[in-house]
């Protein structure tokens, strides 16, 4: 019986490496097929780093990866400071409004970015004629975009707690609404606050729909509309974009593990 | 009265969230439905008509085509693929690389794709330079890369880390105690799999390929920088209506591409909810 299960397992072992390896040739192929397109010498032989090069020295690259960071930056304070509370809020004074709000925070993955994209320009004539013509207006669009995804990572963390009774112990201390959100829920739920964040980059990073279709020059439509003129340029930025969302979801990961070993201890 | 006021006053709090959304989310959703049943500012039901024209509806067709199938084989491979991964412990390196690379895949991938795929298989692409040194045989052909094929292939190539992340915490939730408690009872391997965790796997797998379903309908900046002309899917169709310069007048025409696109995307997503909800029953 044992040397029965043995054998089969031994099979299965070499089956299950096999297919393990089967999908990552697949997905490593494109990947490092980026690696060589970006590095080989048109016309000849040889390697170069030019392409890698072009994306520290040529300007437009650049001024574009600092309005993607501030685009992630502004959109991960706007999200957090509209959705932390009034999470907070309807959990302690209103629960009523959870199914309300709660699917608010998932339509968006029922109307596509696309659709809001094609039904939003009368609100962007009235945030360019309030705001000005700039990039870090899709800040707006992009907190709509992140919603769900942050909504999951605060709810998931919110729920791990017990909010009433933090928030009936701190208030029967003397502490203020403002104070037992703030100091009290807040540090309990950092983790999922951390987690939020860094999906919302992720995702905000990566954006194309909104920013190629309203005209806005992000860091993806600067590398879209390079891939017409210097291919292995926009190839090496794609790559590069690739890289550093794979690091900040793995970071993500970690992040993940130390709330649950807390909660263990 | 004043018990009342006080009842409805902790709502007061939600009008930041309530109003950002009215104006960021609904709106615009209001103003394609809308604008989808108008023509020059009056009711009308010629955009919608002209959904069910035979050049629109073979649009339609390509578009649910190629979702079909990069959902298929999305959640026929990726389900397998989670399969491999699940044995690992949560918290190895393998499986947080695993998630993470999927996650990038999946959700991030959009422009940079379309230049993996260009990289690897335009005429002058890497795999295509390799295969035709070692066998002579030219895999670029006429350019399929930029067809329906091509969109298929990539499609399928985010599909499936997205399947992996989606259906992971499904297959988390077959306890192994089940198993035992079968092989206990004498079931055979095959058995197990028809008779136990089949059945508690089908509706979270088919829901999980529902969601795959609508994120390939509705996905658009891979498709955007592969195919920069012309328009085989719905999406392409959408930005050609809302790019246009040639044509007058197509904004009623966007509106109304867009309006079918929620349609599709949104029965899709209520399908996928009641299968979720019909899993999580099980799976705690």
């Amino acid at each position: 019986m044992s040397r029965v299960a043995g054998a089969r397992s031994v099979g299965w072992e070499a089956f299950r490496l096999l297919a393990l390896l089967s999908f990552a040739v697949f997905f490593a192929v494109p990947l490092l097929s980026m690696l060589d397109f970006s590095t080989r010498v048109v016309g000849g032989n040889g390697r170069t780093g030019q392409a890698w090069k072009n994306l520290i020295a040529d300007e437009t690259i650049r001024s574009s990866i600092v309005t993607s960071l501030l685009l992630a930056l502004f959109t991960v304070v706007l999200m957090l400071v509209l959705l932390t509370p009034t999470m907070i809020w309807v959990r302690l004074r209103v629960p009523s409004a959870s199914r309300l709000v709660e699917f608010l925070c998932l339509l968006p993955l029922t109307v596509p970015p696309l659709v809001i994209v094609v039904g939003i320009s009368n609100v962007y004539a009235w945030v360019t004629y309030f705001l000005g013509d700039s990039a870090l207006t899709l800040t707006f669009a992009y907190v709509v975009l992140v919603l769900p995804y942050a909504y999951r990572a605060l709810d998931a963390a919110l729920a791990s707690i017990d909010v009433v009774t933090l928030s009936e112990a701190a208030r029967s201390l003397g502490a203020g609404w403002s104070t037992v959100i703030a100091r009290v829920v807040l540090p309990n739920i950092w983790a999922g606050v951390t987690s939020a964040a860094f999906i919302s980059v992720a995702l905000v990073l990566g954006e194309y729909t909104f920013a190629s279709l309203l005209n806005f020059t992000t860091l993806p439509t600067v590398l879209a509309l390079l891939g017409k003129s210097d291919a292995p340029t926009s190839v090496a930025g794609s790559l590069a974009a690739l890289v550093l969302g794979a690091v900040l979801l793995l970071l993500l990961s970690f992040v993940g593990r130390r709330d649950r070993s807390s909660k263990g201890a | 009265m004043s018990g009342r006021t006080a009842r409805l006053a902790p709502w007061l709090g939600l009008t930041p969230f309530i109003g950002y959304l009215l104006v960021f989310l609904v709106v615009p959703t209001v103003t394609v439905i809308a604008g989808a049943f108008a023509e020059d500012g009056r009711p009308s039901l010629v955009n919608i008509r002209a959904l069910f024209e035979a050049s629109d509806l073979r649009l339609l067709w390509s578009s649910v085509l190629l979702s079909a199938t990069s959902a298929v084989a999305g959640a026929v491979l990726g389900g397998f693929l989670a399969y491999l991964v699940v044995t690992r412990p949560a918290t190895s390196l393998f499986r947080r690389v695993v998630t993470a690379v999927s996650g990038v895949l999946a959700q991030f991938g959009g422009v940079p794709l379309a230049f993996a795929f260009t990289a690897a298989l335009t005429s002058t692409g890497v795999v295509t330079l390799a295969v035709r040194d070692a066998i002579g045989l030219d895999i670029y052909g006429s350019g399929w890369l930029y067809g329906l094929r091509g969109l298929i292939l990539v499609y399928t190539y985010f599909q499936i880390p997205l399947m992996v992340i989606v259906f992971l915490p499904a297959l988390e939730g077959i306890r192994p105690q089940w198993r035992e408690a079968a092989v206990n009872l004498g079931a055979s391997t095959p058995q197990y799999w028809r008779q136990v965790a089949g059945p508690m796997l089908l509706p979270g797998f088919l829901g999980s390929m529902l969601l795959l379903f609508a994120n390939a309908f509705a996905a658009y900046a891979t498709a955007a920088v592969l195919v920069s002309q012309g328009a085989p899917i719905l999406p392409l169709a959408i930005r050609g209506a809302l790019t246009s310069e040639v044509v007058l007048g197509q904004q009623n025409r966007a509106y109304a591409l867009a309006f079918e696109m929620v349609v599709v995307v949104a029965v899709v997503m209520v399908g996928y909810v009641l299968l979720v909800r019909r899993t999580s029953r099980w799976l705690r």
